[in-house]
């Protein structure tokens, strides 16, 4: 979708309160992280982003320091309610857990029995990478089907996940490269 | 070693931190260990892991390990403040950026810069994908239920809280 822009082109908008409902409702739903959720609620549930508004908007939140969650958060906010957006996203986002965690607090101190815990937890683990996997494909779709594209995403997985190499190191290798040749080809 | 929690120190590491963690929070977890349980001794390193194994086990994101790590230290006082040290920066610089971005909307130049990220952010995800698989996956059994996950999530509209479910089960049953 060359020549339009994400943050203008949608244009919708939601009150406060929806949107710290909906962050409450990704955030409850985050076992094993909330990326996937996030995707699933705001782009297929709520359809308040597509799927090319939210690649846009989580390449922002990962170049920022701090959880992608959070940036993201705040940047999908500000586009659907501007800064009391932003606001009500983040603490839909963080009030919950927070509590959540302050109980689990109480229980660990308590108990401090974790066995069980952990084995649950490998299997929430197992299936949260496959929401994870998922994930990734259903936003590959955004991509046009030329090989310049997907030279980059072959590039930036093998520096990260196969070479295991700093993330600031790999993006500032090769975001020059990318942004010059979408610049060119618009030119 | 002084064991005495020290709130307001807390917090201004964990700023400090939060302001660097470029590429999330799990960058700068080795020194949040290195500072709570070398330095300082507040709490001990099976604290530290097991904050981090509860903070995947509950909903939420999984970086609010740091609100039980707050907690272990010095209780509610603590928690607030590596919370709040968490989110300050990382919202502040977003919002900035936000802020900039939303002056100058339809820039070329910003276009070319997302349609040219697009393809590295998402070859991050697949990246973040393939490490946690191999992360988590002890044998063949925990790839199958990777794999099942991933087929249910891409071919039925089935709620995925029923997937994390099953997978719960099937950990305390001793499957995976």
């Amino acid at each position: 979708m060359p020549g339009r822009d994400p943050h203008a082109a949608t244009g919708k908008s939601a009150s406060a309160l929806q949107i710290f409902l909906t962050f409450t409702q990704i955030t409850l739903s985050g076992f094993g992280g909330t990326g996937f959720w996030s995707r699933l609620v705001l782009v297929e549930r709520r359809h308040w982003l597509t799927h090319r508004d939210y690649v846009d908007c989580m390449s922002v939140a990962q170049l920022l320091p701090g959880p992608n969650v959070f940036n993201l958060a705040v940047i999908v906010g500000h586009r659907l309610g501007g800064f009391a957006g932003s606001a009500a996203a983040i603490s839909g986002l963080v009030l919950w857990p927070f509590l959540i965690m302050i109980a689990v607090g109480l229980l660990y101190e308590r108990y401090g029995e974790l066995a069980l815990v952990q084995r649950a937890l490998a299997g929430i683990s197992a299936v949260a990478v496959g929401l994870v996997l998922a994930n990734s494909i259903k936003l590959a779709s955004v991509l046009p089907r030329r090989w310049r594209p997907w030279l980059f995403v072959a590039l930036a997985f093998a520096g990260i996940g196969l070479m295991r190499l700093p993330l600031i190191g790999v993006v500032a290798a090769l975001a020059p490269f990318g942004i010059a040749l979408a610049w060119r080809e618009k030119h | 070693m002084d064991n005495r929690p020290d709130v307001p120190a807390l917090f201004l590491h964990f700023l400090m931190l939060a302001a660097i963690s470029i590429g999330g929070t799990d960058t700068v977890l080795p020194d949040m260990h290195r500072y709570l349980v070398e330095v300082h001794g507040w709490i001990t390193s099976k604290q530290f892991a097991d904050a981090y194994a509860i903070a995947r086990a509950v909903p939420g994101p999984n970086m609010l390990y740091v609100t039980l790590l707050g907690w272990q230290v010095a209780g509610l006082t603590g928690a607030i403040a590596t919370t709040l040290a968490l989110a300050i920066p990382p919202v502040t610089i977003t919002l900035l950026v936000v802020r900039l971005s939303a002056r100058n909307p339809g820039a070329p130049l910003g276009r070319a810069i997302k349609l040219g990220l697009a393809p590295i952010t998402i070859g991050l995800m697949f990246a973040t994908s393939w490490i946690l698989m191999r992360a988590v996956n002890d044998d063949w059994r925990g790839y199958l239920v990777t794999f099942i996950t991933l087929v249910v999530v891409l071919r039925t509209r089935l709620n995925p809280l029923w997937l994390i479910a099953a997978g719960a089960l099937i950990g305390v049953a001793g499957a995976v």
